[in-house]
């Protein structure tokens, strides 16, 4: 059949059906196969719905003739999929793409790249998402694609939706893990996106940014782990390296700067530490990880509650919990210390269970803990599960190597466990004594003896070796027994195991050479028997030994030293943790669970010596108004200071001012240093005076100092305007609109904590308009406030005009009703309206209030119990006068400072604005920079919350 | 990720297998066979088993073990937990996850496994979504599709995938409009010998059946929170919320979920409710020894004690026990060497006890070993920790909705040292 027939032909399925059943062995049917192929793509590859249809219906019946048609493969499914990639339902995009990329054919690779590229692009989050899903697909397809689907992850990763986040990071640890590069201008949206992450995607990122921080930031602990090293090597060292390494060491700390963290690994540790809480274990093992890899010593001990509270779950969560738990227990003993109880053992875990937590207490012992450990320890001697038992035994003897007060205790407790009755308790004891005896063999020569005695009885070949070992090596100490019990040896050599005859050929060597007139014979004996044995280990062992020891005219030169060689001093064993070191991998991962790298394992880069430039991170127009929920709105505003501190960053607080310089037409160069004040018409003249000798200054001090200006100025510059308002200290700018979303009017606000003279059950709210247009804004004005019940608002009377470049101030009321709940309102021009809230800080809803000290303890006494709260706290590095403490105290919380007697406390006092209830706060200082906050309030919301914000605010 | 995945029941048979990217042979599992045979007992197997070119992670659930193949680098906890979460799925939707409810619905299984993971990456694994896409069987919903010939694939598309909150599908409607809560508090304690408290541990969990209709907004409030030490939520609670007024704020779930689980600070004395005496004894040279077993109430706050169940491991010297219980049922299996006493309710008046005499080999000398006591109790309407819910609130709705709270104690880990 023509291939022209088959086109007009409507039914040409039916008619062609005999072709089809050729006999497919001839030539003939395989040349025009190809040419139908052929044929069948062009029908394809055309635009007529119904010469598509007809192709896929004569490829239907191929297939069902089990004829190969897979060199149709790609123009069928650019048929099937490729529809519904451009279907209007995001669903089926997403499904569509699905499908497409889980076929694991080359020949497609380039439609998939197609149609991940346009995914990546599309509206809806849910298909973006399923185009970082399809990344690793085509990657794992076809490698070669790598650089361009680096690209579309550089730009997936851009993609602000949570949705999106976990997949796209997943696709970039599996293409190109190395690219650190690309997540810099994305690390502050990943860390503040994350808590809105599915689950799996967390752990990803989380795993993710652990490594990128160890590139990027300084070790937090960098002064301690000096110190650490410094302790650790007096230990070992002799007295005058010792001297040395103290004077490099002290000279080192001296050229250490004092360490700052960088915001951006706080935000990282901040971000991360609710995640704790989650009830993923793999999430919460994964922040865990981060601290321990990233946190400050003081931080870390946070994980540890939330540690073992997965010890709660599925055994297999025990047992990777555990083998983390342990490897932290050697760096951080002290975090897990308050939990000892709770890895205590239960006859009912695993054994596997059991023996992770033998571990992890032998690594918590210390000298106050070491007698209740030990007392659990001798219950676990008596279980039925013999590996338990040995395991435990193993457990003393760490312990007694490791504290020497209990090793006596120790040991006698295992010379006890050599009378029991089950033997494999005697050879694990004995096997542990023998370490334990080679520390001090003087005092013990009885035990000894007592173990040659039970050489008789014990036939575990591991614990008969041991004792032999000890009496060769101590045989001066029991010159009787020793000789004695070679003689039974010999009688029972070609009967032992191979490591017992190992043995008894080394207590012959050293019994002839101490005592050879007794044991000469023997010796020369057990050394023939050796000769004559089937291992050639032990056949090579007693050719060498004889030939040390045994004194003949050609002897070489080393017989001379055989005593030195054979009763050489040996040094005590070392019992070590065998999850010592472990911590070189990455906590968490797989291979750090098999001590082995994993294939795909990215390495925990080592903390850089000097950090790199912490820029990188900025990104151009940040974009707030994005930000969902109210909390994370607050939170950024916190981190405003921070990336405002750098150039090129465009904080909401400045970008207003640097705008409306370049307009005034300073000079370009100092243009966005001195923004701040250059356009200010209100400038005094030693201001600019000051200017002009900071341009010689550097330019970072510039900024520091502009910044501390732009602080101190505007308020002065407002109280020129309206008398009324005289802000006191430095008062915290929050943004309204920004003058992106504004279009040029950009607000902003601040809690004045002046009296609202209309109605004194107000807060007064602040607020500042700049108008960044080229044209006037008129009729400034709020509408359609939309309040929770009971709170209330004064507006601003409006304001008419406000001309370009101008920037106008005014005073607005709000009583909050004692609540942190925003006020949300309508800002209208003459052209636009803006949806706005306001949101006040709990300190700012309230006003100070003055008491004398007696006042101020007789009202305390009122507000006990349920209205009282306190926490304990350590002082922020800053923290370190009373000055400071009270700068923060009042700088969090509008109150007022109440006279006190004693130097280690500071008092305050204040009331809430709308109901007028007492906010009393207590901060007392004690040794070491902790301190005690205590927080009496009758509102017991605001009293929580208040708590929290101080201790933010003097932890930091 | 996660590569492929082999179900395997106790007798060391696969009789299910899932690939997500290239088939890897089923020999693979040899290496898991291995090293069940050298564990002692099916709990002991380690959960990962490195082999040449891949590595097994496994979990044991209800005697089915399910070994993930992995083929690099991934958080073993992200592969153990995605298994967990499988299997809770499959009780979701059958009931419970033995190997004859994984071959009865071999379809379904296939379905979710596909839709749970996409190239080794889970993707949805939220239930709620899961069963818009995939329903769960019915007897009829089977009758219907074995004769028509259709499946479980849901009709609708899943539009609870592209939803703010996931964990909750639209358009949920109910004529009674119910939320219940249970608060579930466990003891976990060792009792040594001489009947003193070694460790005391209370950890508790809210479960949540909530069957309202639309988007309801939750409060739950504590009349005492500052005793929950350590917490950990349903993705739905907000954190923030907590963090600042340890209030619960929450949109449900649809239907039966965890909303909380935490753990009573340790500070607090943990109040034991029940106590026992013993004395299980061997003398040397005899071939019988004693045991003798007494429960009695302790600090049960007034409450009832019940389906109380002691269960011990004898030493392996025990022949048989010949006990006699004042009431309930007591089992001895010679093999196992495992005691169990039924006890039922604990009358304060006439307390429980267990005595007689067990028969050793003979010949044997004396076990060294004590065994432990492992009790499990139930105590209705008491949450042992004080632990109270203060009220209940609904937003964003309009109806009433009913509401109730109970409350429950149970032993945990519970073991009595002898």
């Amino acid at each position: 059949m023509s291939a022209s027939s088959a086109f007009s032909d409507d039914k040409a399925g039916s008619a062609s059906e005999p072709e089809y059943g050729h006999d497919p062995a001839s030539g003939g049917i395989f040349s025009s196969d190809y040419k139908r192929h052929d044929d069948l793509k062009e029908m394809l590859d055309s635009n007529k719905d119904s010469l598509k249809l007809e192709a896929m219906k004569r490829i239907v019946a191929m297939i069902a003739r089990g004829k190969n048609t897979s060199d149709l493969f790609p123009a069928v499914v650019k048929n099937v999929a490729c529809k519904n990639i451009e279907d209007p339902n995001q669903l089926i995009r997403a499904s569509a793409l699905r499908v497409l990329s889980s076929i694991r054919v080359t020949i497609i690779v380039p439609i998939m790249m197609l149609a991940i590229k346009e995914a990546a692009s599309d509206m809806s989050p849910y298909v973006r998402k399923t185009a970082a899903h399809a990344i690793p697909k085509l990657h794992s397809l076809d490698p070669e694609q790598k650089d361009q689907l680096i690209e579309v992850i550089e730009k997936l990763l851009a993609d602000k939706t949570t949705l999106v986040a976990g997949s796209v990071v997943m696709a970039f640890e599996e293409v190109c893990p190395d690219r650190i590069d690309l997540i810099h201008k994305n690390y502050r949206k990943l860390c503040n996106l994350l808590i809105d992450v599915e689950e799996w995607g967390q752990v990803v990122i989380i795993n993710m940014l652990t490594r990128y921080a160890r590139t990027q930031f300084l070790n937090p602990n960098i002064n301690e782990s000096l110190l650490e090293d410094s302790s650790e090597k007096a230990f070992y060292a002799s007295d005058d390296e010792e001297d040395e390494d103290k004077k490099a060491e002290a000279a080192a700390l001296v050229k250490r700067k004092p360490y700052v963290m960088d915001p951006d690994h706080r935000l990282l540790l901040r971000n991360t530490k609710p995640l704790l809480q989650s009830r993923n274990a793999a999430v919460v093992m994964a922040v865990a990880q981060l601290y321990f890899h990233l946190a400050p010593k003081a931080e870390v001990g946070i994980i540890a509650k939330a540690l073992v509270r997965l010890m709660r779950s599925h055994s297999e969560v025990q047992y990777v919990v555990l083998q983390n738990v342990a490897t932290m227990t050697i760096k951080r003993r002290g975090m897990f210390e308050p939990y000892l109880k709770s890895f205590y053992i239960r006859s009912t875990d695993p054994t596997q269970i059991k023996i992770l937590k033998l571990e992890v207490l032998t690594n918590l012992a210390n000298e106050t803990n070491i007698s209740t450990i030990l007392r659990e320890f001798q219950t676990y001697i008596k279980s039925m599960d013999k590996d338990f038992v040995a395991a435990s035994i193993q457990a003393i003897g760490r312990c007694a190597t490791n504290i020497g007060e209990v090793r006596d205790t120790c040991l006698n407790g295992l010379v006890q466990l050599l009378s029991n009755r089950d033997e494999l308790v005697v050879a694990e004891s004995v096997v542990v004594i023998k370490k334990l005896l080679q520390m001090q063999p003087e005092q013990h020569s009885d035990i000894i003896k007592h173990m040659a005695k039970l050489i008789d009885n014990i036939q575990v070949p591991m614990a008969r070796a041991s004792i032999l070992w000890l009496i060769g090596e101590y045989c001066e100490h029991v010159p009787k027994i020793a000789p004695d019990v070679l003689r039974k040896m010999a009688k029972t050599f070609t009967n032992e195991e191979d490591i017992v005859k190992l043995q008894i050929i080394n207590l012959a060597a050293k019994l002839y050479l101490t005592n050879s007139k007794q044991t000469k014979l023997l010796t020369q004996y057990v050394l023939n028997l050796a000769k004559y044995d089937q291992n050639y280990d032990i056949r090579d062992r007693a050719r060498f030994i004889r030939q040390l020891i045994v004194p003949t005219d050609k002897s070489g030169a080393l017989s001379k030293y055989a005593k030195k060689l054979f009763l050489a001093l040996k040094p005590a064993p070392v019992l070590e943790s065998p999850f010592k070191d472990r911590d070189h991998f990455q906590l968490g991962s797989l291979s750090h669970l098999l001590n082995a790298k994993a294939g795909g394992y990215q390495e925990l880069p080592e903390w850089p010596e000097s950090a790199p430039d912490p820029s990188v991170r900025n990104v151009e127009i940040p974009d707030w108004s994005k930000c969902t929920s109210r909390k994370d709105r607050k939170e950024k505003k916190l981190d405003k200071p921070f990336y405002s501190d750098s150039e090129g960053d465009s904080g909401p607080t400045e970008s207003a001012d640097s705008e409306s310089d370049s307009g005034s037409g300073s000079e370009s160069a100092s243009a966005s240093d001195e923004s701040g004040s250059g356009s200010e018409s209100e400038e005094s003249g030693e201001e600019t005076e000051s200017e002009k000798e900071e341009e010689d200054e550097e330019k970072e001090k510039k900024r520091k100092k502009r910044l501390d200006k732009t602080k101190a100025k505007k308020p002065a510059e407002e109280s020129a305007e309206r008398c009324t308002i005289a802000p006191s200290g430095s008062i915290k700018m929050y943004e309204l609109l920004h003058r992106i979303t504004g279009e040029g009017l950009a607000v902003e606000y601040c809690f004045s904590r002046q009296p609202f003279s209309p109605d004194p059950n107000m807060v007064a709210v602040q607020i500042q308009f700049t108008n960044n247009t080229n044209s006037e804004t008129k009729n400034l004005h709020i509408e359609e406030p939309r309040l929770q019940s009971g709170m209330r608002i004064r507006e601003f009377a409006e304001i008419e005009v406000l001309a370009a470049g101008e920037s106008v101030t005014v005073v607005m009321g709000i009583d909050f009703c004692d609540s942190t709940q925003a006020a949300n309102f309508q800002l209208c021009t003459h052209t636009r309206k803006f949806f706005v809230s306001i949101q006040p800080p709990v300190g700012e809803l309230m006003t100070p209030v003055f008491l004398t000290e007696n006042d101020f303890k007789k009202e305390q006494g009122k507000l006990m119990g349920m209205n009282e709260i306190s926490e304990k706290l350590t002082l922020g590095e800053k923290c370190v006068n009373e000055h400071v403490i009270v700068e923060r105290v009042t700088a969090t919380a509008n109150l007022s400072r109440v006279p006190c007697g004693s130097d280690k406390e500071c008092r305050f006092a204040g009331k809430t604005v709308s109901s007028g209830c007492l906010v009393l706060v207590t901060v007392t200082t004690k040794e070491g920079g902790r301190a005690q906050l205590t927080v009496n309030c009758e509102k017991m919301v605001i009293g929580t919350m208040l708590v929290k914000d101080i201790m933010q605010a003097l932890s930091q | 990720m996660i590569h492929s995945l082999f179900l395997v029941n106790a007798s060391g048979d696969i009789f299910l297998e899932k690939h997500w990217k290239s088939v890897v042979s089923r020999s693979v599992c040899d290496y898991f066979f291995e090293a069940v045979e050298r564990a002692t007992e099916p709990e002991n197997v380690p959960p990962v088993i490195p082999t040449p070119h891949h590595c097994l992670i496994n979990v044991l659930r209800q005697r089915v073990y399910f070994v993930a193949v992995i083929q690099s680098e991934v958080p073993p906890l992200f592969v153990i937990e995605f298994l967990h979460r499988v299997v809770d799925t499959f009780q979701d939707y059958f009931g419970v996850c033995t190997e004859a409810a994984v071959k009865d619905n071999v379809v379904v299984v296939y379905e979710l496994l596909e839709e749970m993971l996409d190239n080794g990456f889970p993707l949805a694994t939220e239930s709620n979504i899961l069963k818009e896409l995939i329903k769960p069987p019915t007897i009829l919903r089977t009758v219907v599709n074995t004769i028509t010939g259709s499946t479980n694939v849901g009709e609708q598309l899943p539009t609870g995938q592209l939803s703010v909150v996931p964990w909750r599908r639209t358009g949920v409607k109910y004529t009674n409009n119910e939320a219940y809560f249970d608060v579930v508090e466990e003891i976990d304690a060792i009792i040594d010998k001489s009947g003193s408290t070694i460790t005391a541990e209370i950890q508790g969990v809210i479960d949540a059946c909530v069957k309202l209709t639309g988007m309801p907004d939750l409060t739950l409030s504590f009349m005492n929170p500052r005793l929950l030490d350590d917490v950990s939520f349903h993705p739905c609670v907000r954190f923030k919320r907590w963090e600042a007024e340890r209030i619960l704020s929450f949109v449900p779930p649809d239907g039966n979920f965890r909303l909380l689980s935490y753990h009573v600070s340790s500070q607090n004395l943990v109040a034991i409710p029940v106590y026992v005496k013993h004395n299980i004894s061997f003398r040397e040279g005899s071939s019988q020894g004693r045991f003798e077993l007494t429960l009695g109430p302790k600090q049960t706050m007034g409450k009832a004690v019940e389906s109380v169940l002691v269960s011990s491991q004898l030493p392996r010297g025990v022949l048989n026990a010949n006990l006699s219980p004042s009431q309930g049922t007591y089992t001895f299996d010679p093999v196992t060497k495992l005691l169990s006493w039924d006890v039922g309710k604990i009358n304060p008046q006439k307390l429980p006890s267990l005595k007689g005499s067990m028969s050793l080999q003979t010949g044997a000398s004396k076990p060294d070993e004590n065994p432990t006591i492992n009790l499990q109790f139930k105590i209705q309407q008491l949450a042992v920790s004080g632990l109270k819910v203060n009220r209940l609130d609904m937003y964003g709705e309009k109806y009433k909705p009913f509401k109730g709270i109970k409350y429950m104690t149970k032993a945990g880990k519970f073991q009595v040292r002898t």
